[in-house]
């Protein structure tokens, strides 16, 4: 089963500094677009020449009204993918495949308080969770981490909500940090995004000072990704090949090849899909089986799970 | 399609609910198999299934009128049925615009929404409703939002907040359960809330049904069946009310087995709310009586074996036992032993009349 694609329109493109931009789209075929919360991203399929590039960007607003969907783009020096197309290729007027948002970055509605500490583009899921804050009048601080030369445009992005807690570091450290580190009251969560090492240091400095795991989030798109290393699969008794690609699941691959497999909830939990493995080592990703039958690797859940071999024989 | 309701009918007293054949013919039987166990049974809530009951995200029958009446006598007497914690109000809103979004696509001819930006108006023809009011404004509707919504839908909701890698069911709508109380259940863990079922802890049935609910994602619904059994067609079974519907399973007797026990499905389905990022449970309950379930060849067979052959701890939980031998005795002269293939639909378009029913055997 596929997932949900919508067609999106580029209504605008504004340019906010040498390496960010600002995308807005509209529904391709009119409409309203996807609601969504903050935290919430949107995984674009950019089609680049005989490239597809899947790229997940954090929305920075939840309109009520649903009448667009807008991210902040930043163009990475050295890339090749999605970030260069996005800022190079994509102009207003052009329509672009995108999946529904998901969120697996959400706010912790019963938290009293709400600290958020964003690196350089890593800021923007905070502007979605900065309006929500401010309309339902819970109290939260924004400590953001920026170059010297950006501050500016991160000051204009933040510029709504000037009034509120909020303290921009340009100095390389993270020692404007510790203050509110040590004197959050109970009841605060903690956020942060940004570049790797800025989630890990924050992260560390917190558990040290003594904040349970469960007030610590950090945002992450690795289960945004739902494809791994392409493989190809034997179906033994169906006597055919199937190359499974890095973005296709091993039973939307089987299937789409016109053999038919046993499932039910496609998502690794009942058991259906299980068939036997007669060579090759499967990647499990299920909830299904326990460790035994894991090591013993005889068995795969075909719905989630891929293969650790470039080769997998199916008992199918 | 217009759907012919039944305003008057009730789920009480003189008990005068009662299935048109068609409504039988789209029941959404439960057993695929002549045995029954418990296992992860959750499935895509795509359109479309073994009986019409799966074509839409919220199913509304010719029951809907009386059944949503029902809800507000329930209401009436006891408020607490409807609790929603306060940290819960972005779901209410999600709850209250996929609903209104999916009756209006499912059933235009009954259900209009209009939109002007944040301005809606919403009408139900069904139950003589027009409201305008602001989408995110709770103060320009008569009611809070999830309450507002699921007095105009079938079957329960709970809703569930995720967080510390768990589910916690902070709301709900709870006024058809079958034996299962919202009052002491609000605030519960997954774990807590699915506490005495036997065998299912065992068989590690909730730990894994969990994980997959934890990474449930929008625009991708699921659901799964569950069934138990009432004696009369009674919706609101709650233990708080035990003493009003518990002595009704003391007057089934042989005789008329066939027209007082029903056999009670839930369609249960899930949904992530996009807003909130909170989790919706439609817990759908369907009533049928075995006489009417009999008269659909392939169901009357399969139900003599599912009840013949309960595990007895199961038979136990589901409430089933002092009436269980009654009905198998009931069921057992539809049942010429052949086998039966798998699966649920119903497999013929048409009843026999009630009155010339006679057994198989
Ligand atoms: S289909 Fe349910 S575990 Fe694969």
């Amino acid at each position: 089963m596929m997932a949900q694609t919508i067609a999106l329109r580029v209504a605008a493109v504004t340019p906010l500094s040498p390496t960010l931009k600002a995308f807005t789209f509209v529904p391709a075929a009119g409409g309203l677009v996807p609601p969504s919360g903050p935290g919430a991203h949107l995984r674009l399929f950019l089609r680049d020449g005989a490239k597809l590039h899947k790229n997940a960007y954090s929305l920075i607003a939840n309109p009520a009204d649903r009448s667009h969907l807008s991210i902040i783009v930043r163009r990475v020096a050295a890339s090749k993918g999605g970030s260069a197309f996005l800022h190079e290729q994509v102009g207003e007027g052009d329509v672009i495949e995108a999946g529904l948002p998901a969120n697996l970055f959400p706010v912790t509605r019963t938290a009293r308080r709400h600290l958020m500490v964003s690196g350089g583009i890593g800021v923007t899921p905070f502007l979605a969770y900065i309006a929500a804050f401010a309309a339902e009048g819970t109290p939260w601080q924004l400590h953001h981490f920026c170059r010297p030369d950006e501050r500016e445009v991160f000051a204009a992005l933040l510029a709504p909500y000037a009034g509120g807690s909020l303290h921009i570091h340009c100095d390389g450290t993270l020692d404007g940090l510790d203050a509110a580190l040590r004197r959050q009251p109970l009841g605060t969560h903690l956020y942060t995004c940004g570049p790797e090492s800025l989630m890990g240091a924050v992260l560390g400095q917190a558990q040290a000072l003594g904040w349970p795991k469960v007030r610590l989030h950090s945002e992450s798109f690795g289960g945004a990704v739902a494809g791994g290393e392409p493989f190809i699969a034997v179906l033994k008794r169906s006597g055919i090949e199937v190359a499974v690609d890095a973005e296709t699941g091993l039973l939307d691959a089987i299937e789409a090849a016109g053999v038919e497999a046993p499932c039910l909830c496609r998502g690794g939990a009942c058991g259906q899909c299980l068939i036997e493995v007669a060579d090759g080592v499967p990647e499990h990703r299920d909830h299904f089986l326990d460790a035994e039958e894991r090591a013993s690797n005889r068995f795969i859940m075909t719905c989630v799970s891929r293969s650790r071999t470039p080769r997998l024989v199916l008992d199918l | 399609m217009n759907i012919p309701f039944k305003p008057n009918e009730t789920f009480r007293d003189d008990y005068s609910y009662a299935n048109s054949d068609a409504a039988v013919l789209r029941f959404p039987f439960p057993f695929p198999d002549d045995n029954y166990m418990y296992s992860v049974n959750i499935e895509p809530h795509v359109p479309g299934g073994p009986t019409p009951a799966f074509d839409n995200p919220f199913d509304v029958d010719e029951h809907y009128v009386a059944e949503c009446r029902e809800r507000a006598k329930v209401l009436e007497q006891d408020p607490s049925r409807c609790k929603v914690l306060p940290h819960m109000m972005a779901a209410e809103w999600d709850t209250l615009e996929l609903i209104m979004e999916s009756f209006a696509t499912s059933y235009p001819e009954h259900f209009t929404l209009t939109r002007e930006g944040i301005n809606w108006t919403w009408e139900n023809r069904p139950l003589g409703i027009r409201d305008s009011f602001t989408f995110g404004d709770a103060s320009t509707l008569p009611l809070p939002p999830f309450e507002y919504i699921t007095r105009q839908a079938q079957g329960d909701f709970t809703l569930q907040d995720q967080r510390e890698d768990n589910l916690f069911i902070d709301g709900g709508m709870v006024t058809t359960q079958a034996d299962w109380s919202m009052d002491f259940n609000v605030g519960m863990t997954f774990h807590q809330w699915h506490g005495p079922v036997p065998l299912a802890h065992e068989k590690g049935v909730f730990d894994r049904a969990l994980k997959f609910l934890l990474r449930l994602q929008y625009g991708a619904p699921v659901r799964r069946l569950n069934w138990t059994m009432t004696v009369n067609p009674r919706l609101d079974t709650s233990p708080e009310n035990y003493p009003q519907w518990g002595p009704d399973r003391t007057t089934v007797t042989p005789e008329n087995v066939g027209r007082k026990l029903h056999l009670r499905v839930e369609l249960q389905s899930l949904f992530r709310l996009p807003r909130s990022n909170a989790i919706l449970f439609g817990i759908r309950c369907y009533l049928c009586s075995i006489e009417d379930l009999a008269r659909v060849e392939i169901w009357g067979k399969r139900l003599h074996r599912v009840l013949r052959d309960l595990n007895p701890d199961i038979a136990d939980y589901k409430g089933t036992t002092r009436y269980r031998e009654m009905a198998v005795a009931y069921l057992a002269p539809f049942d010429d032993g052949a086998a039966l293939p798998t699966g649920t639909a119903p497999r013929q378009s048409t009843l026999p009349p009630r009155s010339t029913l006679t057994s198989r055997g």
